[in-house]
């Protein structure tokens, strides 16, 4: 301070109030600068690396503008199968893993050992596999099917165990005290577990059967090698025809990429809104 | 001294009714862990029984027998007429369930943790199982459920989710909730040591005021104070056993058994 002495303002009582207000202000505002710095800062990022990453494959690739526009709608146009297969399928998983989950927890040796049998046997082989087998093998004992049946029901089929998985850990999630209680209120065995543990079962494993479904669009890409004319199929078929393999997947994999953020988005609103009533 | 508590010849006092509860020969293993070693209880219409030991002396696992949400090893227990055998081996039989339930129809249980169901509102929570049980319409469980939630205080929280109650009044919504179903006999498990101190209060006084108009109950509680006001007898329990019981003037203040008078002093000291 100039003249080295302690220049007297005022007291604390005089100007404390004011100032402090006016400090929390700045830092609030400091806080919200920095938030907004870090923001920008990310998406210059991603513009940066995709556009590296696309700049370089238009250059080196020979990627005509004709294919996207000629084969570009034909490929989309498989979205709607991977969309309407993962349904399906997830619609399938989910009623498996429910009676799986039953079973695994059932105190009932043979309910019990079907079910962990079930989920042995199908985590323990590829999905690739289980499609070749459903689709390939079985015809030679005589069980033909058609092969978007057979993709919906060997995806399904595969989530639904790992979904039991995730069902019976979110039933023993609910504390017990919680059952007790129904019991105690004198609810018979079955309307316990439909009206107290299911519904709070319910919202403990939704994020994770809400990852199921992203991860299952994804998988969804191996039913191409039984012909459903899905995403990858219709791109493989394109872009091998047209000599244009790098476009056509490359929008393929762009689409799956659009699709699992699309989902991720409403499973985020999803997740909050059932969070709601816990507060 | 006999099974009810009060020495043999000598009646019980005056303003009970007859026997409503009768456990005979309760004994209770968890593995190895032999926790309940042969009791024999009677409890009385309008009787309020507060049971006190240390941790581990079995006082929870005879109050969860009572109504089988552990299934004894062997034992009986009668409730207002229905009596009940255990049967370990065939617990999971639909005739042994059914009447399983039937017991915990007459003898509710609250909760240390209160376990109100964090999905349906305090009204929802209060005519889930009237309407479900009983079979008793909606707007009867309802006028039901305002009437219990009045006497609990909390008739202004039926439209609340649990969440967005303090832990006192939880415990007094599961109270109102139990009470809903009309029950012979409550049986409270350590109702407030889950709560903070400053909560204790209000839930001791819902409990008293049941235990003066008459409400059945058995009480497993280390609320010397509130056992010594709100009980007609109290039960001291030691490895498994009653080692004392009688009215609460005489196990509180004057045991006559060495291990009650040892609890006690160092239950007094902390």
């Amino acid at each position: 301070m100039a003249g080295g002495g302690v220049q007297r303002v005022g007291t604390i009582d005089e100007i404390g109030v004011p100032t402090r207000a006016a400090i929390l202000d700045e830092i609030v505002a400091a806080q919200r600068r920095r938030r907004r710095w870090f923001r920008g800062q990310f998406a210059f990022v991603w513009i940066v690396l995709v556009g590296i990453v696309g700049v370089f494959l238009w250059s080196a690739g020979r990627i005509s503008w004709e294919f996207i526009f000629t084969s570009g709608p034909y490929i989309l146009g498989g979205a709607g199968v991977t969309i309407l297969v993962s349904a399906v399928a997830m619609v399938m998983a989910i009623g498996l893993a429910l009676l799986g989950a039953l079973g695994r927890l059932s105190v009932n040796a043979i309910f019990n050992a079907v079910a962990s049998l079930y989920v042995s046997l199908v985590r323990g082989t590829p999905l690739l596999v289980q499609i070749w087998f459903i689709f390939y093998a079985l015809p030679q004992a005589d069980i033909v099917l058609d092969a978007i049946p057979a993709g919906i029901i060997a995806l399904g089929f595969n989530y639904g165990a790992y979904m039991t998985e995730i069902f019976r850990a979110g039933i023993q999630a609910v504390p017990r005290s919680q059952r007790e209680a129904a019991q105690a209120l004198g609810l018979p065995e079955r309307l316990v577990f439909r009206r107290i543990v299911l519904p709070q079962a319910v919202r403990i494993v939704i994020p994770a059967i809400g990852n199921d479904f992203v991860a299952m669009i994804k998988d969804s890409a191996l039913v191409s090698v039984i012909a459903i004319q899905e995403l990858l199929w219709r791109a493989t078929r394109v872009g091998r025809s047209e000599r244009q393999l790098l476009a056509a997947i490359a929008i393929a994999a762009v689409v799956y990429w659009i699709l699992t953020i699309i989902f991720s988005y409403f499973q985020d609103k999803l997740e909050k809104r059932m969070a709601r009533g816990d507060r | 001294m006999t099974a009810t508590g009060y020495p043999a010849g000598q009646p019980a006092p005056q303003h009970l009714g007859e026997v409503i509860v009768e456990a005979r020969g309760l004994e209770k293993y968890f593995g190895d862990n032999h926790v309940l070693r042969g009791v024999d209880l009677d409890v009385h219409r309008r009787e309020a029984v507060m049971i006190i030991g240390r941790s581990g002396s079995g006082k929870t696992t005879l109050l969860r027998c009572l109504n089988f949400l552990e299934e004894p090893t062997v034992g009986s227990v009668e409730v207002d007429g229905l009596r009940v055998e255990a049967d370990p081996l065939r617990a999971r039989s639909r005739a042994h369930q059914e009447q399983i339930r039937q017991i915990r129809l007459r003898a509710s249980m609250l909760f240390q943790e209160f376990a109100l169901f964090p999905h349906m509102t305090v009204l929802g929570n209060c005519i889930e199982a009237p309407t479900r049980v009983r079979g008793i319409g909606r707007d009867e469980a309802v006028t039901l459920a305002d009437k219990f939630l009045d006497k609990v205080g909390l008739r202004d929280k039926r439209d609340e989710y649990p969440a967005r109650l303090s832990g006192g009044q939880k415990q007094r919504v599961a109270i109102a909730r139990a009470l809903c179903m009309e029950p012979k006999v409550l049986l409270f498990d350590e109702p407030t040591s889950a709560l903070d101190p400053e909560l204790i209060g209000e839930v001791l006084k819902v409990m008293e005021e049941l235990a003066h108009e008459g409400t059945t109950m058995i009480v497993v509680t280390h609320e010397m104070h509130f056992a010594r006001e709100a009980a007609d007898r109290v039960i001291f329990m030691e490895d498994g056993v009653i080692a004392e019981q009688g009215p609460p003037e005489q196990v509180l203040n004057n045991p006559h058994d060495p291990r009650t008078r040892n609890f006690l002093r160092r239950f007094l000291e902390t």
